[in-house]
Order: structure tokens, then C-alpha cells, then sequence
């Protein structure tokens, strides 16, 4: 974490782009590969995750000075599941065929490293309109690497994008198997990596 | 001061100062020699489709090995030989009447993601090639497993398809097999031969052992891998293989069907990807033997021995690890004894 304070579009680009969950933290890797078979899927988890981390965050920071430090984890536990049960209840009822599909994963958010992550070391410590922000560009970060990874494995493994047919031909079916989420992950890590380094000047490595 | 040496200038290099003739090309083009017999068999049963693909292969393989290399401005490895080989043992693992795209895809995963994101030649964990025909045999299923039936004329274009030996065998079992053959003679003959339904360069097991005796007699390979993995799929073919129980079945047809021969003694024993010490070579041509049998026998697919070479694969730097040798003179350490 840089010590001076940014603003909150830096805050949300920061999310976005310079510490992407996916590519450049390498956290929540779990989920990337097993819901991101499909645009539909990947696009669905993405955005169950953008409004738990945004929610998670802002929670977190209107609590920060009441929570005791030695109970802090379990109430981060507490209001995660609380707004993962909100979510897993919304889906449930209103996108059935959805959630049928990634309905275990949506229950899994609770224990998303990237959002219990932010919640530690930022949200318990910042404001909250900072918070917020920072939270959104997480989400938006993770529903970005969602989007990339889902849309070349669909594309590739199917033929189709959000299930309409795009290309004819004999697909590459090992791309929405598992083998081709880690396929597909790591090649695309190494390619941000790669533009990391040669248009941004960055060092490149992933993880922290 | 200059820094070349004058003629009565003592040089002092690094060792080593005796340097035998061998090299990597060499080996690696010796390699490619000894696969010949079993490439002009593949032509001869399969017709001239059967060179299209493995020429496709080849050249996809070096193509892409080329263009890596260059528009990464390194130096362009291609003239040793092992791009071309993984070209080769591609083709000569893919069914006879496949579409043009698929030895593309095959050759450009085998060596760009295989070999050199791993750091080229000596690095990497799996073998290009057989990664190269997993990755096409799981993306796809229905045209990989097509298999025309061998001709022996040359004529390509409306070749029947059949079954292979080993998928007759796992879905109607041997009675059906010794059935379509003639009679056992026949079936071990067409087998030897290579007269039967497979992927181009394993039908023929003759073809395939005089190219494995060149590379035994230059010492390119040793007996330890083949002869230990292709013991261990006999031992369990007899043991485990029969209908009438343990101990009633037939060894012969396991070893001589399926890619069995050509991956015993070309793939398993790629020098990047097997154990270098030879009690560890032992165990790893156990480990694929075994895993070979299992799938043939109990699994879903009817050839196992791409599966067993790259699962025993990963395990090659563990298993050197297991039996690298103690050193003269060290002593174990004790631990102590709890009370």
C-alpha cells in the first residue's frame, strides 16, 4: 500500500488495472478458472462480486472504530456472508438457470481471498467514501479479468459468446475444461505481464 | 591489452578440455533417422495422406520454433534437430485422416507452450509432442479418433474407418478381435507388420524396432525405460488382462498394439523428461507401464500410454531425487531415537 493518500478515481484505476485481483495479485485464482467457462457465468460471479466487495468495504469502514482488533476476522466473516447471502437469495429468486450453474460459487465469495483482503488492509483503515471506491475497483478489476478470461474460453472452447454462436467450425473443446482455465489464465497473465513491461515500464512479476 | 591469445600463448579454458563427437544435433538427427522405417510403413499402409500429415507437422513445428525465436530476437535453435522431431513424433501419433488444422495446432502447442515458454530445449517438464496430442485428443475427441483402415494401395481419398486393436478388444473383447484378423497368427502377423487401424507411426512394430535397435547400438538410448516399461504392460496384460481370470491373458497383443512400442522407446525416453539415473529410469518405466495397463484395462480410453509417459513425467525430478546415490564417504545423519 503506497502511504500517500490517492484519490478515488486512482482508487478505482488502482483496482481496475495496477493491483488486478486476477493478473497482477494472483488471488482469487479458484473461481477464475471454475465459473469462467462461459461469458454468462464469468459475467454473473463478476458482478455478484463487484457489489459484495463495494458493500464489504463501505461496512467495514463505518465499523472500523468499534471493532475490537483481536475479534476483527470473524466480523469481517459476519458481513461477508451477510451480503453473500443477500446476493445468493437475489439470484436464486430472480436468475434461476444462472444459478444453477454457479450457485456453489456465488456462496464461496465468503471465502474470496481479494475480498477479505481489501477489508483488512484498506477498508479497515480508510474512510469510507475511500473505501467504497476502492472496493468498486476491485470488483470492477475482478469482473474485467472475468470478462477477458471468459470471453477467449467461450470463444475458443464453444464458438459462442453469452451462448449466440459466433464462429462455426470444430471448437477447441479442451478450452472450457478445467485444463484450458489454467491455460488460459496463465497465458493471459503473462501477456498483461508483457504489456506491463514493455509499454508501462513495470517490473512485470505477478503477486505481491 | 589484446585480448586474443598469441600461438605460443598457454590458453587455460573450462573443462571440458576432451570433447567427444557427440552433440545435440547429432543425437537428435540420429533420432529423427531411426524413426524412418516407421514413417515410409505409415506411407506405405496409409497412403500419401499420411506423409501430408506428418510433413505438416514438421513444419508447423520448425516454422513455429523459428518465428518465436526470431521475433524474440534469440538465436533460431531449429538446425538442431529437436523441433523437427517433435514435428515428427507428432505426426506420427495422429490418426491417418486428420484435418489440415489439426497438426497445426497440435505442433504450435507442443512447442510454443510446451517447450519454449518453458526456456526451450532442456527445460521443459512434459514432452512436447505427447503434450501437443493430448491437447489435440481432449479438444478433439470425435476427429482424433478416426481411424482409416490400412490399404497398402495408394489410394487416400475414401478410406474406410474401423476400429483399433485395443478399442476392438476394451468393447467386443479378444474373440471379436481374433475374428476380424483370421486367426491368432494372423492377428499377431498384422500386428507385427502393421497392418491394422492405428495412429500412423505405431501400426508397425517391426519398422519401429529396427530404428530403436540403431539408437540401443549407438547408445543413444538404454534398455533400462523400454524394457522395464514394456515388461510391466506384459507382466499386468497376463496377469490382469484375461476374462477367465488372473493369470489368462495375453501379453502379446498388449504389447504390440496401441502406441505402446513407439512411446516405450522414442518418447519415454526423451532425455529432458525421463530420470537420468538408471534405477530411477527402472521405476519410471514401471510407473508407465502400470498406469499404461490401468488405463487400457479399467479406464475410459481405450490407449493409455500417452496418459502414463506424461503423468510419469512429473514425476521424473522426484524420482531422481529418491535414488540419487549417497556420497562416498557421507554419513547419514541419525535421527534420534524417540522415547
Amino acid at each position: 500500500m503506497s502511504l500517500k493518500p490517492k484519490s478515488n478515481w486512482e482508487l478505482i484505476k488502482n483496482g481496475m488495472f495496477g493491483e488486478n485481483t486476477i493478473f497482477r495479485m494472483a488471488i482469487s485464482l479458484c473461481p477464475s478458472i471454475a465459473v469462467t467457462n462461459g461469458m454468462k457465468n464469468g459475467v454473473a460471479l463478476g458482478i455478484s462480486v463487484v457489489f459484495v466487495q463495494t458493500m464489504v468495504n463501505m461496512t467495514v469502514s463505518l465499523m472500523r472504530k468499534f471493532i475490537h482488533p483481536k475479534i476483527r476476522i470473524p466480523i469481517f466473516m459476519l458481513v461477508i456472508a451477510g451480503y453473500v447471502t443477500i446476493i445468493d437469495l437475489l439470484m436464486a429468486t430472480y436468475a434461476r438457470p444462472i444459478y444453477k450453474e454457479i450457485g456453489l460459487y456465488i456462496q464461496i465469495i465468503v471465502a474470496f481471498a481479494s475480498i477479505f483482503a481489501r477489508a483488512e488492509v484498506y477498508a479497515s483503515k480508510n474512510k469510507v467514501f475511500s473505501s467504497m471506491c476502492d472496493g468498486l475497483g476491485m470488483g470492477i478489476g475482478f469482473l474485467l479479468a472475468m470478462v477477458v478470461i471468459s470471453f477467449f474460453r467461450e470463444l475458443l472452447g464453444k464458438g459462442t459468446l453469452f451462448g449466440y454462436p459466433i464462429v462455426s467450425g470444430s471448437p477447441l473443446l479442451i478450452m472450457i475444461l478445467p485444463a484450458g482455465g489454467f491455460l488460459a489464465v496463465g497465458l493471459l497473465m503473462g501477456f498483461f505481464n508483457w504489456i506491463d513491461m514493455r509499454f508501462f515500464g513495470g517490473k512485470g512479476a505477478s503477486g505481491v | 591489452m589484446a585480448t586474443e591469445a598469441k600461438a605460443h600463448e598457454l590458453i587455460v579454458s573450462v573443462s571440458p578440455h576432451v570433447r567427444g563427437q557427440e552433440t545435440v544435433a547429432r543425437i537428435m538427427w540420429t533420432v529423427n533417422l531411426s524413426l524412418l522405417p516407421a514413417f515410409i510403413m505409415s506411407v506405405y499402409y496409409f497412403g500419401p495422406l499420411a506423409a501430408f500429415v506428418t510433413g505438416l507437422c514438421i513444419l508447423s513445428a520448425v516454422l513455429s520454433e523459428h518465428i518465436y525465436q526470431t521475433s524474440l530476437k534469440k538465436k533460431s535453435t531449429i538446425g538442431d534437430g529437436s523441433a523437427f522431431l517433435t514435428g515428427l513424433l507428432l505426426g506420427l501419433n495422429l490418426p491417418p485422416s486428420v484435418p489440415f488444422y489439426i497438426p497445426i495446432v497440435g505442433s504450435v502447442i507442443a512447442i510454443v507452450i510446451t517447450k519454449l515458454l518453458f526456456g526451450g530445449l532442456g527445460y521443459n517438464v512434459f514432452n512436447p509432442a505427447l503434450i501437443g496430442r493430448a491437447f489435440l485428443l481432449i479438444s478433439f475427441p470425435k476427429l482424433m479418433t478416426i481411424w482409416s483402415e490400412p490399404t497398402a494401395q495408394f489410394v487416400a481419398m475414401d478410406a474406410k474407418t474401423t476400429a483399433t486393436p485395443l478399442g476392438v478388444l476394451k468393447e467386443e473383447g479378444l474373440a471379436k478381435l481374433i475374428e476380424i484378423f483370421g486367426d491368432k497368427t494372423d492377428l499377431y502377423m498384422s500386428l507385427l507388420m502393421g497392418s491394422r487401424a492405428g495412429s500412423l507411426g505405431e501400426t508397425s512394430a517391426i519398422a519401429l524396432l529396427i530404428g530403436a535397435a540403431l539408437l540401443l547400438y549407438r547408445g543413444y538410448i538404454t534398455w533400462h525405460i523400454p524394457f522395464s516399461f514394456i515388461a510391466t504392460v506384459g507382466v499386468m496384460a497376463w496377469a490382469f488382462g484375461g476374462q477367465a481370470g488372473l493369470f489368462t491373458g495375453d501379453p502379446l497383443i498388449h504389447i504390440l498394439s496401441g502406441g505402446l512400442i513407439l512411446g516405450a522407446f522414442f518418447m519415454a525416453t526423451d532425455y529432458v523428461t525421463c530420470p537420468s539415473i538408471r534405477k530411477g529410469q527402472i521405476i519410471f518405466g514401471i510407473g508407465c507401464g502400470a498406469i499404461t495397463m490401468m488405463i487400457r484395462l479399467k479406464g475410459g480410453f481405450p490407449e493409455g500410454v500417452m496418459f502414463a509417459i506424461l503423468l510419469m513425467n512429473c514425476f521424473a525430478p522426484l524420482i531422481d531425487r529418491g535414488v540419487k546415490s549417497k556420497k562416498f564417504g557421507a554419513v547419514k545423519e541419525q535421527k534420534e531415537q524417540k522415547k
